[in-house]
Formats: structure tokens, C-alpha cells, sequence
């Protein structure tokens, strides 16, 4: 001990000036990345890590708690809520991740005849199977399946040279964002609110962040005007916006944008070389009767447009839900071919996406047709998820616009509600006393309250002023009527507790 | 008047002149030139023996019989309670499928905890504490991830603040830790391995290298570490302004496949402690040893059983003066991974970071990060209870469990011992005993007229020897330029994992390209 203390004491003394500020500090947050300590991602932020702990406590009998269990309504993970998975993609996959079973004498009486077939050509075509580092962009041929089924999808062609394989979605925005901001005068058009990926990575590569807001009155509208007016005001700050993101449909507001709007954007991004990053993870959970989901690799091609796009999807969502697996891919369009080595370089740092991951999203993107022996239990699980999804998102909204000084958007589409929130002026004033905003004290004491877990809305971005929470709804259906009535009981309390609007 | 950066240039926006320069500068070799032109060859239909990756599956190793059916039940859970599933799947895989499905709450197709599940993290814990011996580890301080990549990326994103902070990397390394260096703008600070004493550090090299100052593995000393180098280089380093945060080393070595002895270890945790640094410790081969006089030996073994104050430090308050003195055991980070070993799951993505000795503050930044990428992939974890909790005696996988591994182990030592061999045996050509991991990194002595022909073509020596091996023989490798080498030497990394009835073919082919290539340019 001594020793060490004499090692300290002389490391203090005897370090020479000059090298004291070379000398690596110990490890804390104020020696590491100050971006790392600056970035920061609500939707497991602060009230979910404290959701965890009252989970563990709850599990293990420690106290009495109001409530039986906690309910995520925090995060888009359908599985964990009871959401089955589509079982032709399990089939499929349990074959892959164990080829010995293709020689089983029982396997037709095991599975399908179309997905032995699905799985076999996946084994063939894949050099050493799932077990395999793959191409850095994903295995070929399962670019090629995915590029067939753009083109059905848009009707328009897509190159298998253009689809990056990714572990789950987020990562190809990881890619953008590192690749594209060079300094802190680098910046991108994010929406507000927004889903808090863009804004941590931008943190993350030391970008700048400029919002534009969407127009909750008018149905969390985009106004390309707005858009004009942002970019303009940035760039006489002296920014260089490079890019834009659309959530399309979006996080966490749920509005499908038109197709005007859609051409409008392009038309915008191209005019301003800006490339356009198209989040579109949740082109399959629609609801609104008159909305439909219109890529915008459709758009761009339709108005033959220059744009860069970079367009996103994930096997975490739609009727899917596989979070777990890490599917995912990002379609790049109208690059440079230099650029997409850099791409390609940036990919294979990491070697390659995990190759289940990479199977399950092409199965997403090419699941049992017509007249093959899987396609009615498909339809018919896909059917049930989407149905069951879109009455769960009414029943919720409605049963949120019924509650005092609340205020929700119907979800056209994705998985969330985002209500705004009017709060009393002693609960606004009890949110500052602990240095907080006033929907983090909300969400806080619904969460001690009632075990329900949701995201602040100042997690996500919001208009000056206005209060919301996100919250999925993806609790089963006989549960949703549970949560929106303890929803109501602890909103009232709330309201009363603190003086009442 | 234009102010601030440009933002398109010959009417592109996206111009490689207009990217982040970082991003530009990184290499990253092992998916490189060779790589590349490997492709285009294969694309033309040419049959390439692929050995510049180690990628065991894509030449015909066998996954472990139990890791996937466990995986296959956890993805079709609808067959754990089939009446066939009994005749099909061994009952101990079923029973650990129904153990994972039910722990990770929506099975394999959930996000899980960002850390990745708690109850493999337990398993985690329990095998490093049963491998070691020196007590338990904290499940809170193990982070699963995609692979071991994207956790050394994540340690290092939070290690280099700026360009004045600066790792520790043995040349030759893997050239990851060069890549995400570079990537994140901080400085590789080389340390070399000297060749010739079997890569161990080597004195005189430092004082050649000017303000990169290398710590050589001395190939002589079979590329052990010689401390007063280390010291040298660091001292060095920070002569130039530079912070040293960190030290990356790999045990056993990649390219290198030395073995680091019980005393070496003991050196460089002792080392990382009087010089304030964090230790990296890659040790993803730790499965895959070929000798038997050096064992695997985890660092956190050996900085446990040194004691305080390397062990778990001790926050002491000076006796002589007012001010606090802060000390810390070794802060630690190790990695490991389900792509190697006897398993070789490359492509399931699978592997962790245990943390040791990190301020709970910093653990908890890192978590923060983990988190925005919500969760590792749930197949990736699976295989990791498999590799930590395998079947164990009595269990009904567990013989043919172990025969697996011990076969795949036997015969890659076998291998290990064939292609150093089959290398020693060529003219002017030398090669150490590949003691671990998966590849062999062979010394070329070119003549000065291939070097003259490479120089023509406008190639480095290697890279002009590998492409031609590439295009004779279709043996894909990767130029030791890729992982930094002596300045003046040249090597390639092929790796030991063609099968081996394949091996004799793979040795002779070598042997007749070497061949004809001298008499070409001798």
C-alpha cells in the first residue's frame, strides 16, 4: 500500500510539467469522448433503465409494488409483447441454422414443400451457410432476390450493387452519418419530433442537427416550405446541410406522407443536392383505409430524378416484428460508384451482417405466393398481426383522446401513439424543481404508478412549449383495454394531485 | 462569398473529395485489394481457394452438431413440443432451446436487454469465472455484442477523444484496430514484434521509426513482448504530445499465432499499471492452441492472481500531504467471440466484451451506446450460451460434444504444423510455428528483380507476389502490408483452414507457384 501510495505521490510529483497533460487520465466520463457523454437515446434512456430495475425488484419479490408487472411500452418489440412470428420465416430459418434436418426422412411431414425448397437454395447459393462470413454488402444471392422484389414492389428496376445487408436498420444510419459529417459545420435536416437514432448519431460523428418541425395540427404534416426556410436559416449560420431524413411512415407521429408531398421532397433534395435518407421500416404497418405506402425509389424514378437516396427498411417491424434477428438493408441510389466502395469498405470493417439476419429479411421481401402450399397461413398470420395492430391503435388513441388536456393524432401507420399532454402548472413547476421537463415527470410517475413504461416526447423532439409521451401499442389485445384504463386512473390523479388544469 | 465547407464538387455532392476524411484514409486489408481481385476472378469463374479470411465454414468445417440445433429450436419454437422433435433433436438442445426462449422473454426475434440478455450474460460470467479460477464475474460488466468488432469499436469510440490520444498496436496486428483507429481520428501508436526473435519487441527498431514509435513482437522470441521497448514507445509517444489511453494485444496472435507465456502477461498487466493504460486484450483465439508448452492464460487471470494493487486497486488517501492519490486495479477489457474456436460461427455474429477495473460511470456510457443500437442479434447470443455452456458430462450431446471439438482442435494443429512445414521447406522463405489462432504469416524473401517488377507495375513487393499467387493458382491471400510488418520484410497471411485432405494440394500448389516465381526472378 505504502508502495503504491509512494508511486502515486511521486507520479504527481515527479512527472514533469510539460508531460502531465499527456499522462492517460483513468478512465471516466469526463476523460472519455465527450460526444459519447453527449449522445443520447430516450427510448432506453433514463425512465427505462429505472423500469428495468423495478422489473428485477418486482421479479424478485423485494417489495410491494402497485402493480403486477411492468408493461414495455417503451419500444417498438412486438415478440416480447406475445406477437407470434410469421411461421413460413421460421421454417425457413430453422432449416438454414440446421441443414441436417433437410436429410431427416420426416421432413416432408415436418415442413413444406416450399420452404425445403426455400432453404435448400439458400444453402446451396450461400458458401458455407449461415455459419459463413458473407460479401460485406450480404450474401449475392440474396441481394438479387431483394432487388426482384423492389422492382415488384416499385415498378422499377433495382440493382443487387445498390442493397447493402445491415444488422437491422440502424447501422446503414450509422454509415451515413460517419461517412458524411466531416466537422461540426456538417449538418442534416431531422425531423421533429423524430426518432432519437438520428439525433444520437449525429451527436456520435459530431454533426449538427437542424430541425424542421412536422405540424401536429395538420396531422403532423411536412411542409416543404419549412423546409426551405431551415435549410436557408442553417446555411447562414454558415452550416452545410448534406442530407435529409423522412420517417415515412413516421416515428413516432404515425402520419403516411401523400404522394404530392413525397415529389415535393425529392423535387426539394435534388434541387439542393441533399441526400435524402427515406426510413421506411414501417411501409407495412398501415391503417388509415385511404393511405398507402409509396417508396420513394418509386418517386424518384417516376420523376426520374437525380436524388441520392438512401432508403431504409427492417425486419424489426411491420407484421414481422423479428427485432432480434437484426434484418435489415439500405437501398443506395444514385451514388457515385466511388462512393459505394467507401461504403462497401465501411461494411466490411465489421466483415458481415449476421447471415440469419440477412435470410429473414429476404424472406420479408419474398414470402409464399399464391398457389404455393405456405401462402394461406401466411396471409392469413399476416392478416391477423395488421388487424389485430390496427385495432389496438384505435382503441388506444380513442381511449387517450379521452382523457382531460389530451390530444392524439390517429396513427396512420407505425406502432406508436404520441399524445400531447397538457400539464398543470404545479407539476410544469415540480419538473423544473428536479431539472427535468414536465413529460418526464409524467412518464416517471406512470411508471411508479401503474408499471407502465413509456418515452418522454423531449426524447424525440417537440414543438417549443408542448408536452407529449410516446407510447407503442403493442401490449396483446386483451391487455390494450387494461392499459388505456389504468392510463385513465392515473392521468386523473395525476391532474388532481398537482392543482388541476 | 462562400463560407464554410463546399459542399459539392464537379456537380456532385457526394464526391470522394467531399467525405469524411477519416473515413477515406482507413484501410482495411483483409477485405482489400487482394480481396477485390479475388472476386472479380471468382465472378469470371475461376475456382479461388479462399484463405485470405478466417472464415472455417466457407471451407467445409461442420458447425457443432448441439449449438445448432439448439439455434434451429429456438427459431421454430413450434417444434419443441412436436412429438418428432424428440427423434429429431437431442433432448438436452430442446431442453436448452425451451430454457432460452423462455429467458429471452419473446424468444430470438425480441430485442433483448441492449447489453444482451441477462441470462447469457450469467452463463458468460460462469464460464470466465470456472476458466479462470479466481473468482466470479460480473454478468453488469459483460456486454454482448455483434461479433467482437463492433465492441472493440465501441471501447475504442470512447477511449480517443481526438487526434492526440493515442493505442498501443503490435505490428503486425489484425487490421481492425488499425481501420477503427483511423476511423475515429485517434493516433496508432506501433509497437513492433521482431520476426527474428520469434515476435518479440525489438529495441533497434524503435529507434528507426521516428515519431511512430513501434512495439515490435519479436518474431525470434517467438513474438513475446520485450517491456523496456513498450516503455520506450511510450515514453515516446508522449515526448509528442500524445496521450497514450490504451494497449491492443492479441493472444494468441493474428496474423502472428504466438502464444503470450504466463510471464509475459504478468509484464504487460504490470506495465498497463505503472503507465496508466488500458489494456485490450483480443483473445477470440483462446480456443485454438497447437502447442502445449503455453497454454491459454487470460489476462484477467493473471491480473487477479498478482494481487493488489493490480487485482482491483484501492482508493488511497496519501499520508504525506492533503491531496487524494486515486488508485485503480488494471482497467481491463477483454473480447471474445463465437467466429473462431472449434465452432467457427463467422456469420451468426456473436461475441462480448467483459470490462474490469472500468469506472461504473464509464460502464454505464457504454450502455448508453449499446443502447441506441438497441440490441445484438438474438441467433448471436444463442450460440454464445452454446460455446460458454456446452453440454456437460452425462448430458446426451456431451460425447459427441466434445468429440466435435477435439477433433476440429486435432486436426488444426494438425494443419497449424503442415503449412508451417510446407513454408519452411521453400527457398527463402521462413515461417514460425503458428502456435494459435488461425493463420500463417510466412517471411518472403523476394529477389531484388521481383522487387523491380513490383515497383514497375506500381505494387508493393507482397502485394505483387500475392496477386500473382492469386492469378496462378487462384490462392487468395492477404499481403502483409495489410498488417504492418518490419520495415524491408514482406510477408503474406494465408490461413491454416483449407480441410485437410485438401492440405497436401494447398501445400504442393504453393510450392510449385514459389517455385517458378524465382526461377522467374532470381
Amino acid at each position: 500500500m505504502a508502495a503504491a501510495a509512494s508511486r502515486g505521490l511521486s507520479a504527481a510529483a515527479g512527472e514533469a510539467a510539460q508531460l502531465r497533460d499527456v499522462v492517460a487520465p483513468k478512465l471516466s466520463v469526463a476523460t472519455i469522448k465527450p460526444r459519447v457523454v453527449a449522445a443520447e437515446y430516450a427510448v432506453r434512456g433514463e425512465i427505462v433503465r429505472r423500469a428495468q430495475l423495478l422489473e428485477d425488484e418486482l421479479q424478485a419479490g423485494k417489495r410491494k409494488f402497485p402493480f403486477e408487472k411492468v408493461v414495455w411500452c417503451n419500444i417498438g418489440n412486438p415478440q416480447i409483447l406475445g406477437q407470434k412470428p410469421i411461421t413460413y420465416f421460421r421454417q425457413v430459418l430453422c432449416l438454414c441454422e440446421y441443414p441436417q434436418l433437410l436429410d431427416h426422412p420426416q421432413i416432408g411431414a415436418l415442413f413444406p414443400a416450399d420452404v425445403i425448397e426455400r432453404a435448400r437454395v439458400f444453402l446451396s447459393d450461400i458458401p458455407g451457410g449461415v455459419g459463413a462470413y458473407s460479401d460485406s454488402a450480404g450474401a449475392l444471392v440474396l441481394r438479387k432476390q431483394i432487388a426482384a422484389a423492389i422492382e415488384r414492389r416499385d415498378g422499377y428496376p433495382a440493382s443487387p450493387d445498390e442493397i447493402y445487408l445491415t444488422d437491422g436498420a440502424s447501422p446503414a444510419v450509422h454509415y451515413m452519418m460517419e461517412m458524411l459529417m466531416r466537422s461540426g459545420q456538417d449538418a442534416f435536416l431531422v425531423p421533429i419530433p423524430q426518432y432519437p437514432l438520428y439525433s444520437a448519431t449525429l451527436t456520435l460523428y459530431g454533426g449538427r442537427l437542424v430541425p424542421y418541425e412536422l405540424d401536429e395540427a395538420a396531422g403532423w404534416g411536412l411542409n416543404v416550405d419549412n423546409l426551405q426556410a431551415q435549410l436557408a436559416a442553417a446555411q447562414q449560420q454558415g452550416l452545410c446541410v448534406r442530407g435529409l431524413v423522412v420517417i415515412n411512415p413516421g416515428n413516432p407521429t404515425g402520419q403516411c406522407l401523400g404522394a404530392d408531398n413525397q415529389a415535393e421532397i425529392v423535387r426539394f433534395c435534388e434541387q439542393h443536392g441533399l441526400v435524402l435518407i427515406a426510413d421506411e421500416v414501417y411501409q407495412a404497418n398501415i391503417y388509415a383505409a385511404d393511405r398507402t405506402f409509396t417508396s420513394f425509389k418509386q418517386m424518384v424514378r417516376q420523376l426520374e430524378s437525380s436524388a441520392m437516396l438512401v432508403s431504409l427498411h427492417s425486419t424489426s417491424k411491420g407484421f414481422v416484428g423479428e427485432c432480434g434477428r437484426r434484418g435489415g438493408y439500405m437501398e443506395v441510389v444514385n451514388f457515385p460508384p466511388d462512393v459505394h466502395e467507401q461504403i462497401l469498405k465501411l461494411a466490411s470493417i465489421n466483415l458481415c451482417p449476421n447471415v440469419s439476419g440477412q435470410i429473414c429479411c429476404t424472406l420479408m421481401m419474398t414470402p409464399p405466393e399464391e398457389g404455393e402450399p405456405s401462402y394461406d397461413l401466411y396471409v392469413q398470420e399476416r392478416d391477423a398481426v395488421l388487424g389485430s395492430l390496427a385495432r389496438r391503435a384505435a382503441t388506444l388513441v380513442e381511449g387517450l383522446n379521452q382523457l382531460e388536456g389530451v390530444s392524439c393524432n390517429a396513427a396512420e401507420g407505425a406502432l406508436y401513439a404520441f399524445p400531447r399532454i397538457t400539464l398543470p402548472a404545479k407539476a410544469v413547476a415540480a419538473a423544473e424543481a428536479l431539472g427535468k421537463p414536465g413529460d418526464w415527470l409524467y412518464c416517471s410517475e406512470l411508471l411508479e404508478a401503474t408499471g407502465i413504461v413509456v418515452v418522454p416526447g423531449s426524447g424525440f423532439g417537440q414543438a417549443a412549449g408542448s408536452l407529449h409521451f410516446r407510447t407503442t401499442f403493442l401490449p396483446p389485445e386483451e391487455d390494450i383495454e387494461g392499459v388505456v384504463r389504468k392510463l385513465g386512473v392515473f392521468h386523473k390523479a395525476f391532474l388532481e394531485r398537482y392543482g388541476g388544469l | 462569398m462562400s463560407s464554410g465547407p463546399i459542399n459539392s464538387k464537379e456537380g456532385k455532392v457526394l464526391h470522394p473529395d467531399l467525405l469524411n476524411e477519416n473515413l477515406k484514409k482507413t484501410q482495411y486489408a483483409v477485405r482489400g485489394e487482394l480481396f477485390l481481385k479475388a472476386e472479380e476472378l471468382r465472378q469470371a469463374g475461376r475456382e479461388i481457394i479462399i484463405t485470405n479470411v478466417g472464415n472455417p465454414h466457407q471451407l467445409g468445417a461442420k458447425p457443432l452438431t448441439f449449438t445448432r440445433q439448439v439455434i434451429s429450436l429456438c427459431a421454430a419454437p413450434f417444434l419443441l413440443d412436436h412429438p418428432e422433435a424428440a427423434k429429431i433433436f437431442a433432448p438436452d438442445a430442446i431442453a436448452r432451446a425451451k430454457e432460452l426462449h423462455k429467458a429471452f422473454n419473446g424468444g430470438v426475434g425480441a430485442y433483448q436487454d441492449s447489453r444482451g440478455n441477462t441470462h447469457v450474460r450469467a452463463e458468460v460470467a460462469k464460464f470466465i469465472e470456472d476458466r479462470d479460477g479466481v473468482g466470479p464475474a460480473d454478468p453488469n460488466h459483460i456486454f454482448l455484442t455483434d461479433g467482437a468488432s463492433p465492441a472493440v469499436r465501441l471501447c475504442l469510440n470512447s477511449i480517443l477523444r481526438n487526434e492526440n490520444d493515442g493505442i498501443l498496436v503490435p505490428i503486425p496486428q489484425y487490421p481492425l484496430y488499425s481501420a477503427s483507429i483511423q476511423l475515429l481520428g485517434g493516433t496508432l501508436v506501433p509497437y513492433m514484434l521482431d520476426e527474428d526473435k520469434n515476435w518479440a519487441m525489438d529495441m533497434a527498431s524503435l529507434q528507426a521509426c521516428g515519431t511512430l514509435v513501434p512495439y515490435m513482437l519479436d518474431e525470434d522470441k517467438n513474438w513475446a513482448m520485450d517491456m523496456a521497448s513498450l516503455q520506450a514507445a511510450v515514453k515516446q509517444a508522449r515526448a509528442d504530445g500524445k496521450a497514450v489511453r490504451g494497449l491492443v494485444f492479441i493472444n494468441p496472435g493474428n496474423p502472428t499465432g504466438q502464444c503470450l507465456s504466463y510471464d509475459n502477461l504478468k509484464e504487460l498487466i504490470k506495465f498497463a499499471y505503472d503507465e496508466k493504460i488500458v489494456l485490450m486484450a483480443d483473445e477470440v483465439y483462446q480456443e485454438n492452441i497447437y502447442q502445449d508448452e503455453r497454454p491459454f492464460v487470460s489476462a484477467r487471470k493473471v491480473m487477479k492472481e498478482m494481487g493488489e494493487p493490480y487485482a482491483s486497486g484501492v482508493e488511497l488517501l496519501s499520508f504525506h500531504t492533503v491531496s487524494k492519490v486515486n488508485v485503480s486495479g488494471v482497467e481491463l477489457l477483454s473480447f471474445h467471440t463465437v467466429s473462431k474456436g472449434t465452432g467457427g460461427e463467422c456469420g451468426l455474429r456473436g461475441g462480448y466484451v467483459e470490462m474490469n477495473n472500468i469506472h461504473p460511470k464509464t460502464v454505464e456510457e457504454l450502455y448508453k451506446i449499446c443502447s441506441i443500437n438497441l440490441s445484438p442479434n438474438g441467433v448471436g447470443q444463442v450460440a454464445m450460451s452454446c460455446l460458454v455452456n456446452p453440454p456437460k458430462p452425462g448430458s446426451p450431446s456431451f460425447e459427441q460434444h466434445k468429440q466435435e471439438r477435439e477433433a476440429e482442435l486435432a486436426s488444426l494443429r494438425r494443419r497449424a504444423r503442415m503449412v508451417t512445414d510446407g513454408f519452411n521447406a521453400l527457398e527463402d522463405v521462413s515461417c514460425t510455428f503458428t502456435e494459435g489462432a488461425m493463420y500463417s504469416f510466412p517471411q518472403l524473401k523476394l529477389p531484388a528483380k521481383a522487387i523491380a517488377a513490383a515497383k514497375a507495375a506500381g505494387k508493393a513487393p507482397d502485394v505483387f507476389y500475392c496477386l500473382r499467387l492469386l492469378e496462378e493458382t487462384g490462392i487468395s491471400t492477404v499481403p502483409g502490408s495489410g498488417f504492418g510488418q518490419a520495415e524491408g520484410t514482406f510477408h503474406l497471411r494465408t490461413t491454416i483452414l483449407p480441410r485437410e485432405e485438401k492440405m497436401a494440394e494447398f501445400v504442393s500448389k504453393f510450392r510449385d507457384f514459389h517455385e517458378k516465381f524465382l526461377k522467374q526472378y532470381k
